[in-house]
């Protein structure tokens, strides 16, 4: 059965406890409709992107390794290596990865059938489907 | 003649060899085999009987030595072709479904629609969308890759989904007819017209979807407006607006074909977008003449329109009929609400608008909509 992973882009922001505890409802209620019908395979919420740290290695393997504070290279405290205009930059824009469920389904309609019902994809998010490699050799 | 028939055919071979394949190319590579034997077999011999089934044989043989010739056979696939008994029903619906996926950016469903639907060549595509044939090959061969790694189904879509992915299909083929209608000059010297194929899918459709009320709307409204062609342009390939046209040269038949097909539709009671602007297309192609068209009804059908699908080029096309009926000074103080006058676009001319509408989606403006809108 393939695979396919549902990337949650959102926007982060500050959320009351209220807020977070109707978040957290949401998706409580869709996992279990999915795990249910045997579709979830997996999927993990992540911290805040300002826990993340991106890792580059310059000048191929075993060069040297820089860090930057963010989820983008040159973000925050790096180095920015290319200035571009708002619009073009992802850095600039507050939508990020927010997590991700793998889903088992027998194709992409199904696939994106349950994508919709992902409550960032009616709560002003969106979710990007893709297939996971290894699923046509079944 | 004999192209006619192995273009027709072929196209229902392909569809039945990708259902049991499951695989585009090896169904493409197995019919373009069988294609050049049925060439070289027919004009020799002549054409069998039934040339269909006898593609569909060479074709399913073909493509089980391109399976065997693999390292690695493929089982499944290998038993598909076996077991089929020809003379089964229609595939191609199936194949439209999938071409017209949304997952599939709108070029590439019109491509593909073309390449696997339609039969067209990928540079009959290329010509007829002035694009070098290597854009169309890639972007067919990006989406045939879609298609089969994300898996999207070759299938009739459920009940539930039917109307919308419907409505998808139809779109396609309406744009596919609406691109050849503006087409540009440079794509005259090609062997295909993208208005006629839009004209032979929508008949495809109406085929395969009997019962489908605006697939026949489709169809209607595309004959009807296909009626006018020989009077679009005048001499210098300017835009001739329907009423200054020369009616004697509508394609009377076709007018004809379209108020029938309509009449079909409408009997079903489930009236959408492309059955009402058939309507009024079909209005206009009835009166005998300018000063004769009956206004009334049309103000009533672009109210229906309006109601539902809220378009500019809808607003300002009911403001016409509207003008028709009720005299300008009723109709004037709606143009403003558009910006129609702002813009420096007076009434009367709806085409301008709608050509300029059509450009913006295309945004491949041709001589003749420049020189319509530089008018």
């Amino acid at each position: 059965m393939p695979v396919y992973a549902a990337l949650i882009y959102a926007e982060e922001g500050e959320a009351t406890p209220e807020e977070w505890a109707a978040i957290m409802a949401d998706h409580n209620e869709f996992s279990e409709r999915a795990g249910a019908a045997g579709v979830v395979a997996g999927g993990e919420a992540l911290q805040d992107s300002n826990t993340a740290t991106t890792v580059h290695v310059q000048g191929g393997k075993g060069g040297e390794v820089i860090h930057t504070d963010g989820p983008f290279l040159g973000g925050r405290g790096g180095q920015k290596l290319e200035r571009r205009t708002p619009a073009e930059d992802p850095a600039e824009t507050k939508e990020v990865l927010g997590g991700f469920y793998l889903l088992k389904c027998q194709d992409l309609d199904e696939a994106l059938s349950w994508a919709a019902q992902i409550p960032e994809a009616w709560n002003g998010g969106r979710i990007e489907v893709r297939p996971c490699i290894g699923f046509t050799q079944e | 003649m004999l192209e006619d028939i192995l273009r027709d055919e072929g196209g229902r071979v392909l569809a039945t060899l990708i259902r049991l394949t499951g695989d585009i190319d090896l169904a493409e590579e197995a019919l373009q085999d069988a294609l050049v034997a049925a060439l070289q077999s027919w004009t020799r011999e002549g054409i069998p009987q039934n040339p269909g089934a006898w593609l569909t044989t060479v074709a399913r043989n073909r493509a089980l030595d391109h399976l065997r010739r693999e390292a690695k056979r493929r089982q499944k696939e290998t038993e598909a072709l076996l077991s089929f008994v020809p003379g089964h029903g229609d595939d191609r619906l199936q194949l439209i479904f999938t071409c017209c996926h949304p997952a599939l950016s709108l070029e590439a469903r019109v491509a593909l629609t073309l390449r696997l639907v339609a039969g067209l060549t990928t540079a009959d595509i290329g010509r007829l969308f002035l694009q070098p044939e290597t854009t169309v090959a890639q972007r067919i061969t990006r989406a045939k890759k879609k298609i089969s790694v994300a898996r999207i189904p070759y299938r009739i879509p459920s009940d539930h989904e039917l109307p919308d992915r419907m409505r998808g299909v139809l779109a396609v083929v309406y744009l596919i007819f609406t691109s050849g209608h503006h087409a540009h000059e440079g794509s005259l010297d090609s062997r295909f017209d993208l208005a006629e194929e839009g004209v032979r899918l929508g008949r495809m459709l109406v085929a395969l979807m009997p019962d489908d009320a605006e697939a026949h709307g489709l169809l209607a409204l595309m004959l009807s407006t296909h009626a006018r062609r020989r009077a679009r342009l005048d001499a210098h390939g300017n835009q001739v607006l329907t009423a200054h046209q020369d009616r004697s040269i509508w394609d009377l038949e076709a007018a004809a074909e379209a108020s029938r097909l309509l009449e079909r539709a409408l009997r079903r009671r489930r009236a959408g977008p492309y059955q009402i602007q058939a309507a009024i297309s079909c209005l206009h192609s009835l009166a005998p003449c300018d000063v004769e068209i009956d206004w009334p009804p049309i103000l009533a059908l672009y109210d229906l329109l309006s109601s539902r699908h809220p378009t500019p080029v809808v607003a300002v096309n009911r403001a016409v009929a509207l003008s028709k009926v009720a005299g300008p000074e009723v109709a004037l103080p709606l143009s403003s609400a558009f910006g129609a006058s702002k813009s420096g676009i007076s009434f009367g001319q709806p085409e301008r608008i709608s050509c300029a509408s059509l450009l913006a989606r295309k945004k491949l403006p041709t001589p003749t909509d420049r020189r319509l809108l530089s008018r």
